[in-house]
């Protein structure tokens, strides 16, 4: 009789652990799932500010149309880019980080613009979405260390297994210069 | 990664029971002495905590941030601050954009306040927002945003609490104590048992004036520890240390307190709102360690910003001690790699600086060909050409007459 209620009882922990494993599992799939997504609104966040920032600087830089054009077109391809895939969404986005601060050493030989409130107020908006984009993925890859870890180490990684969790992919800027969100400094 | 810290907190909650069985034990001796029943103290003990958890609850928040004359702002009030706030709730996965409010004071100082991660609130002195630059209030934020995600608010206030009900407790009982004795002790005359009676009386008046003792080193055990590891989950968060670091030489620095702070809130804040210049922190009795250190362990970090550089640091600085993070929070973290310095420099700044810079060169070129300079009581320095001959020059700004 006791042998079937330790067996029993063994079960119904044996579930408890499974269950809590599985719900881990998922909580940190999701918690990866929204990170990712929260790299995608800073992203977007980004490509909203540039038409601003362009309309605001455009009176003041009158002789720097080329790179007003590179800007603007690099923010179209980077928004066309959304949704295409890792690879390529990092490459357009790289891209359009790397016009910007192209834009952004030019402004220096501009005092007016540099005094001007409204693009004051835009760089600070610009210099908080590049460190947001910068947390936002580093949150993204510290909840996929935290994921993989779990889908990997012993004992949750049967459980991963057996219900299918696959590891993620880590975000990583192919090119070292890229690894920084350009640097928005105006001093 | 820094979930754990949440969820290893054993010694934490060790640290917590211990205060809560000091309540106890308090509130039956109490009983036994004046309600001839322990049981009855306990239960007496157990309703004034309960009271005081409940207001603290429902109520605390609330009492915290009108206590320190905080008002809420918005994003369009002070965008950078509110950016800030963002980037660190970003940074530390908090699901929920905090609270901001501003304390209007010259003090430096931040705290953070809410039972759960749902209510956050983060509070800041005007003076601070004026005199740290952009990676250091980042710090800082990360520093508070840590005490939140830690939930070290609601294990402060669990605390404080306690600490709060023990301390009414042992003034109550000294005051009836005392008032029994000078009425000519009701209980001496009642009851025979007079040995026992005296142990118990002896064992009560220790704990009475133990238990606040004891009760506050415990509580400002945790809240040391709960410092320590805020900043190494700034650290973390923001990926540079050094800005916390400069920011609380900043804030040491300054010596002004927050007026608005009271003992219960004091661990709440980012450094010790009571501080005093010059004493050096007794370990013991202080809510936060010693700035310097704090500074010194965040500059140690060498190498990177995980919390088992942090933990080295902390041993470096300790001399081969034990640790301050939990080993679980180590393992698996993986390697993190340190955020490089972007220089920054607000456009004020800059202005003044190639203001002073041409004052400066304007002047010499005077003093070369000769020309005195009085500074006149408005500030207006007057270049005095060499061949003037009258005694007195007239201020050109104010009007004033100043000898030559």
């Amino acid at each position: 009789m006791y042998a079937v209620y330790i067996i029993i009882g063994i079960v119904v922990i044996l579930l408890i652990l499974i269950a809590s494993t599985y719900n881990g599992l998922v909580r940190l799939r999701n918690q990866v799932r929204n990170a990712w997504a929260q790299i995608d609104v800073q992203l977007k966040r980004r490509h909203d500010l540039i038409p601003n920032l362009v309309e605001t600087a455009k009176g003041y830089m009158t002789h720097e149309r080329g790179t007003f054009e590179a800007v603007t077109k690099a923010r179209n391809l980077a928004q066309k880019a959304v949704g295409t895939g890792v690879g390529a969404q990092s490459k357009a986005e790289g891209e359009l980080s790397g016009a910007l601060s192209r834009l952004l050493v030019v402004v220096e030989n501009y005092p007016d613009l540099k005094a001007n409130q409204n693009f004051l107020a835009l760089q600070e908006e610009l210099t908080s979405t590049e460190n947001k984009i910068g947390f936002s993925r580093q949150y993204y890859n510290d909840s996929v260390l935290r994921y993989n870890n779990k889908t990997q180490m012993f004992p949750s990684n049967i459980i991963a297994g057996m219900m299918s969790f696959k590891a993620s992919e880590f975000f990583e800027v192919a090119a070292a210069e890229e690894r920084e969100a350009p640097k928005v400094s105006f001093s | 990664m820094w979930e754990q810290i949440r969820s290893n907190q054993i010694r934490s909650v060790i640290l917590v029971a211990g205060m809560a069985a000091l309540l106890l034990l308090m509130g039956y001796f109490l009983g036994l002495y004046f309600l001839d029943s322990g049981t009855g103290g306990v239960i007496i003990a157990l309703i004034i905590w309960a009271v005081m958890n409940l207001v603290a609850f429902f109520q605390g928040d609330n009492i915290l941030l009108a206590l320190s004359k905080a008002r809420k702002i918005k994003r369009d009030d002070y965008p950078r601050l509110y950016n800030i706030v963002e980037e660190m709730k970003i940074a530390s996965g908090l699901e929920r954009m905090p609270d901001i409010y501003i304390i209007d004071d010259p003090a430096l100082n931040a705290f953070a306040t809410g039972r759960d991660p749902d209510r956050a609130a983060i509070a800041v002195t005007s003076g601070l927002l004026q005199k740290l630059n952009r990676d250091e209030l980042q710090g800082v934020i990360g520093h508070e945003i840590a005490h939140v995600n830690n939930r070290d608010v609601l294990l402060m206030s669990l605390c404080g609490i306690l600490l709060g009900t023990i301390v009414i407790l042992s003034w109550y009982a000294t005051h009836m104590l005392f008032f029994s004795s000078m009425s000519g002790g009701r209980r001496s005359s009642s009851s025979g048992g007079g040995q026992a009676q005296l142990i118990i009386l002896a064992v009560g008046i220790i704990l009475m004036i133990l238990a606040p003792i004891a009760a506050q080193l415990i509580y400002f055990a945790i809240s040391r520890k709960r410092e320590y590891l805020a900043d190494s989950s700034s650290a973390l968060y923001t990926r540079y240390p050094e800005g916390l670091a400069s920011a609380l030489e900043k804030l040491a620095a300054s010596t002004a307190p927050v007026k608005s702070a009271n003992q219960s809130s004091a661990p709440m804040y980012i450094i010790n709102p009571f501080r005093k210049k010059g004493r050096a922190a007794s370990n013991l009795s202080s809510t936060h360690p010693p700035i310097s250190e704090r500074i010194r362990i965040l500059r140690s970090m060498a190498g990177g910003a995980s919390l088992a550089d942090y933990d080295n640091a902390f041993r470096q600085i300790h001399k081969g001690g034990r640790g301050i993070i939990p080993s679980s929070a180590i393992a698996g973290a993986g390697a993190v790699d340190l955020r490089v310095a972007v220089p920054e420099a607000t456009q004020q700044e800059v202005e003044l600086g190639k203001v002073e810079r041409t004052r400066e060169v304007s002047d010499l070129m005077w003093h070369l060909n000769n020309y005195k300079t009085i500074t006149c009581a408005c500030g207006t320095k007057l270049k005095i050409p060499p061949k003037l001959k009258s005694a007195n020059v007239k201020c050109p700004h104010c009007g004033r007459v100043n000898r030559v």
